[in-house]
């Protein structure tokens, strides 16, 4: 009876998932993450109790975000993207004359009743935009397309770049790129790319780096040069992570963490706390999941049936990447100090909305198929 | 026209984004696998190293105790500095066993039990990595011995730091009080964060007074310490400020010669510059060594301080409360001719005692036989009971305690030091309010003479005969001349307050009262008639005599046989020279007998170094 029961149940939570246009595999994985992540915070924040509390808040409203985008019909978000592009465009403009400046930066938009960063809204716009682009172009790209495609990414990546925010810029940046590489962009094109990138290297450095963003480069390159000052940073997070060793120190036993020798321990170097407690193991585990989740992004995007769909799926989740690989490659002394938090980890709303929103999409794509002929 | 058209298919679209999703999710894994390669780096291959960095190589912030003000005397006899001393310390954090580590400390140095009971309190107070003292002042053969085998113990350090010394020892220590170790009443009085660091606080006296002024600010230093706590370098510094020095009012010489003055006996002298209110000198003996307490007295030679008959502990000058006798009768004198009671050439009969109508008590004068005829001088150079009798009755208590106010009895002068009593001005309200009772007529009298519920301190009475030299100017005594900053050597003076606005005396009733007092020490039938030889000014006084004996109705007196305890204080107040006062002085030799005798001579000393520079 009972086992008839739980049958039944299964099978009814299955519907309402499905009903709800929710993946499962995603959804468990997420929420995973999210527990771990606010367990780790507990920690990071020196058991800041009232944090970790808003940590939760916003987690949950994350995710209803996500379910809410995840009930967009794809059609919608593929007519939707050339204007919410336009508009984010116009916000960052809006922000460059009007903004507020918060920790050094010109990032965000008070609306008086909210307070948010237009660049984030670009995480999403870009790749919408150029995949919806490149959806009614034939594949692989072709060189108008290209170009045009490369100057849809570079104006709002530049434009975020001198707010500055570098870290987000890359993100945005590396969204679009996504999309054009998963168009079929050839080798060739892209290893001429490189080139050009690598050519032009030295003009971003002297015109669109600012002196704190060239430093921070620097500094990665020899860390001891400035233990003090930017190279800190870097010396005590690679302490940290290296002194969990393989098992880590345990749970709220990291002595860097919990003396304060980590800056920003809450936030973007939140990574060297977990490494500093849980050790090798636990920073394999951790980084199975995330890859997990991208692999199943990744899946995802090649079962869905329109290249709008494909692009766009394939390219959120190789950023989700971009966020795990930049984060903890700065936090292990690896990438220079760009602030990209550990996605769905640290401490902070404004990713964690955007990344839930993103997987709303991914998961709006998968459903899309159901409702084809 | 012609134009290329890209013929969309969606099947080799959809084969190209799948490959390219493919080669993508192979990238994702190469550069995992690369982050896993740099953690295994950083977790495993590197793990002994940063492990130790960890445990060892970290930036600490320490606290710089700034040096505490400097205090001289009006010469700049510097009488309070700071001289280095070692000290041993325990940084807990890097002692694994703590009890292991005191256990064998012991073998290489001496600590006392007291040692170890303020190291524990100190310990339940500490920031994170504060090192706290477990023994202060270590001799050169414990540093020695410590030095060589500190090796063995973590945490343990020997630091020199700045210790507060007094080089004259137990001199003018009531005045000056003492710094000693920290405890938690003193961390509810200040601010905790400008204390890091800081180990000693002024306890009493001046030290404590003038805390503020002498503590400075304390400064920030960033230091790298490896795993031992040794400190490997300086990163960044913000140096204190030291505390800002004192310049008293106190001469130095003055004081020595006063304290030596005393001989055995104790008591108390406060000389005051009437003009005013610096104090010249302070003191309340016996003395003791104030060094005694910065290092952490010990048990045995605090029981000796607390328990000896002598009570060098006690501050008679600023606590000591002892009845006036027969030195408030100028003050009376001027009262009664103020209130036009009595007149300056109205006489009396004085046959040895004095009776209130319808009683049979006899108020009986220390003179068994009486001083026969006098007139106010008489009574006032002869010290005359039974003319003060009879003025105090006619004048009566509201009267009195009206008056004396005015010069400052029975309130705090407001000294700039710590435990200063009041005294007491006896009055018809103090008596309804602490003992609901009427206020009788012999209380009068007794008030009359100084003796019975009347107590004034050594300070007070020093004040008072200052203001009565300056026609009742009176100042707010003080022992700080000047604050001096530190660094630039910028003086701040302090500023002598007048109190109160008692101008009303009229000259002649002043004079004459003055120059009784002048008869009290130049005069044949002076009481303090002996200081006068040699002396080489003119001085205005009046000696005392304070029973703490009550002598029966039908006993009498005997110096002889009460004992050493029970003698009377004797007093003496003076000012000179009496026409351009520059001095005035009070006297306390406890059970001393007579003023004239013992007090006056004392006084005459400390005028003698004063106004001619003998010592």
């Amino acid at each position: 009876m009972n086992q008839v029961f739980d049958y039944e149940n299964v099978s009814y939570t299955k519907r309402i998932l499905e009903a709800l246009r929710i993946d499962p595999v995603l959804l468990l994985l997420l929420g995973l993450l999210s527990m771990f992540g606010v367990m780790l915070l507990y920690s990071a924040s020196g058991s800041d109790i009232d944090l970790m509390m808003r940590q939760i808040t916003r987690l949950a409203m994350a995710f209803l975000l996500m379910v809410a985008f995840a009930n967009i019909p794809m059609r919608i978000l593929k007519n939707i993207s050339v204007w919410l592009y336009l508009a984010g465009i116009l916000l960052l403009l809006a922000v460059m004359f009007y903004g507020e400046v918060g920790k050094g930066a010109q990032r965000w938009l008070d609306l008086g009743i909210i307070r948010f960063q237009p660049s984030e809204i670009l995480k999403l716009a870009v790749p919408m935009m150029v995949a919806s682009y490149l959806a009614g172009q034939a594949l692989p790209v072709g060189w108008k397309a290209l170009v045009i495609s490369v100057v849809l990414v570079m104006i709002p990546a530049l434009l975020i770049a001198r707010q500055p925010d570098l870290g987000t810029a890359i993100l945005v940046g590396s969204a679009g790129f996504f999309v054009l590489f998963l168009a079929g962009v050839r080798w060739t094109t892209i290893l001429a790319l490189s080139i050009l990138l690598s050519l032009t290297a030295p003009l971003l450095w002297k015109f669109v780096l600012l002196d704190y963003q060239r430093e921070r480069i620097l500094t990665l390159l020899n860390p001891e040069s400035d233990p003090l000052g930017s190279g800190y940073h870097i010396i005590q997070s690679k302490i940290a992570i290296g002194s969990g060793g393989v098992y880590g120190k345990g749970w709220l036993n990291g002595t860097q963490s919990q003396l304060d020798f980590i800056p920003e321990r809450s936030t973007d170097f939140i990574f060297s706390v977990f490494g500093e407690e849980f050790g090798f193991f636990g920073s394999i585990l951790l980084i199975l999941l995330y890859l997990v989740i991208i692999y199943r992004g990744l899946y995802i995007a090649a079962h869905a049936t329109e290249n709008f769909g494909r692009l766009l799926a394939g390219a959120l989740s190789l950023t989700f990447f971009v966020y795990l690989f930049v984060n903890i490659g700065m936090v292990a002394g690896m990438l220079p100090v760009v602030g990209v938090p550990l996605p769905l980890i640290s401490y902070g709303g404004t990713s964690m909305v955007t990344l839930m929103m993103g997987f709303g999409l991914v998961m709006s794509i998968r459903s899309a198929k159901r409702y084809l002929g | 026209m012609f134009k290329r058209v890209h013929l969309k298919d969606d099947r080799l679209e959809y084969r190209l984004i799948r490959r390219r999703l493919v080669v993508s999710a192979v990238i994702v894994l190469a550069l995992i696998v690369t982050v896993l390669i740099r953690l295994y780096v950083l977790q495993v291959v590197d793990y002994e190293h940063f492990s130790t960095l960890s445990d060892s190589n970290r930036v600490r912030i320490k606290a710089l105790p700034p040096a505490r003000g400097l205090i001289f005397d009006r010469n700049g006899v510097v009488i309070a500095k700071n001289l280095p001393a070692y000290r041993l310390e325990i940084i807990r954090e890097q002692v694994d066993d703590i009890e292991e580590t005191l256990t064998r400390l012991k073998h290489y140095v001496d600590y006392s039990d007291q040692d170890l009971k303020r190291y524990r309190q100190s310990s339940k107070r500490r920031r994170p990595f504060e090192s706290i003292p477990l023994r202060l002042n270590l001799n050169d053969d414990e540093v020695a011995r410590l030095a060589v085998n500190l090796h063995k113990f973590k945490g343990v350090e020997i630091n020199a730091r700045l210790a507060r010394n007094y080089p004259l020892n137990g001199f003018g220590v009531h005045a000056l009080g003492y710094v000693s170790r920290i405890d938690l009443d003193d961390l509810s009085r200040v601010d905790e964060a400008n204390y890091a660091g800081t180990s000693h606080i002024g306890k009493l006296g001046l030290e404590r007074f003038y805390e503020d002024e002498l503590h400075g600010t304390v400064g920030v230093q960033k230091v790298e310490v490896n795993a031992k706590g040794r400190t490997l370098r300086v990163l960044d510094e913000t140096p204190p400020i030291p505390g800002n020095n004192l310049h008293l009012t106190i001469d130095s010489n003055l004081q020595k010669v006063a304290e030596k003055a005393f001989g055995d006996n104790t008591g108390s002298v406060v000389a005051i510059d009437p003009n005013n209110g610096e104090i010249l000198a302070l003191v309340s003996m016996p003395t003791f060594d104030p060094n005694l307490f910065v290092n952490g007295i010990s048990v045995k030679d605090y029981a000796s301080l607390r328990d000896s008959s002598s009570r060098p502990l006690f501050n008679r000058a600023l606590s000591g409360q002892y009845p006036p006798g027969s030195t408030i009768k100028p003050f009376y004198g001027l009262a009664g001719l103020e209130t036009s009671t009595i007149s300056k050439n109205q006489k009396l009969y004085c046959g040895g005692y004095f009776l209130l109508p319808n009683e049979e008590r006899k108020y009986r004068d220390w003179k068994k036989l009486g001083h026969g005829t006098v007139d106010l001088q008489d009574a006032i150079t002869q010290s005359c009971d039974v003319y003060f009798y009879d003025l105090s009755y006619r004048m009566g208590i509201d009267k009195i305690s009206t008056f004396m106010d005015q010069f400052g009895f029975g309130r705090k002068t407001g000294i700039d030091s710590t435990g200063e009593k009041s005294g007491l001005l006896p009055s018809r309200e103090w008596k309804k309010v602490t003992q609901s009772m009427p206020w009788f007529p012999g209380e009068t009298l007794i008030t009359g003479i100084g003796q019975g519920a009347f107590l004034v301190t050594p300070l007070q009475l020093a004040n008072s005969t200052a203001a009565l030299s300056k026609k009742g100017k009176r100042f707010r005594p003080h022992l700080v001349r000047a604050i001096e900053t530190a660094g630039s050597g910028e003086r701040r003076n302090i500023e002598s307050l007048p109190v109160g606005n008692y101008e009303l005396i009229k000259d002649l009733n002043w004079q004459h009262i003055r120059n009784s007092m002048v008869n009290v020490v130049h005069g044949l039938r002076g009481t303090a008639y002996p200081i006068s030889w040699g002396m080489q000014y003119i001085t205005a006084g009046k000696t005392g005599t304070a029973q703490i004996y009550s002598v029966a109705q039908d006993e009498e007196y005997d110096e002889e046989t009460v004992s050493d305890k029970l003698r009377d204080h004797a007093l003496f107040i003076s000012f000179a020279p009496a026409e351009d006062p520059r001095i005035a002085v009070a006297v306390i030799v406890e059970h001393g007998s007579h003023g004239g005798s013992v007090a006056a001579p004392i006084a005459r000393k400390v005028m003698d170094a004063y106004l001619l520079g003998q010592s």
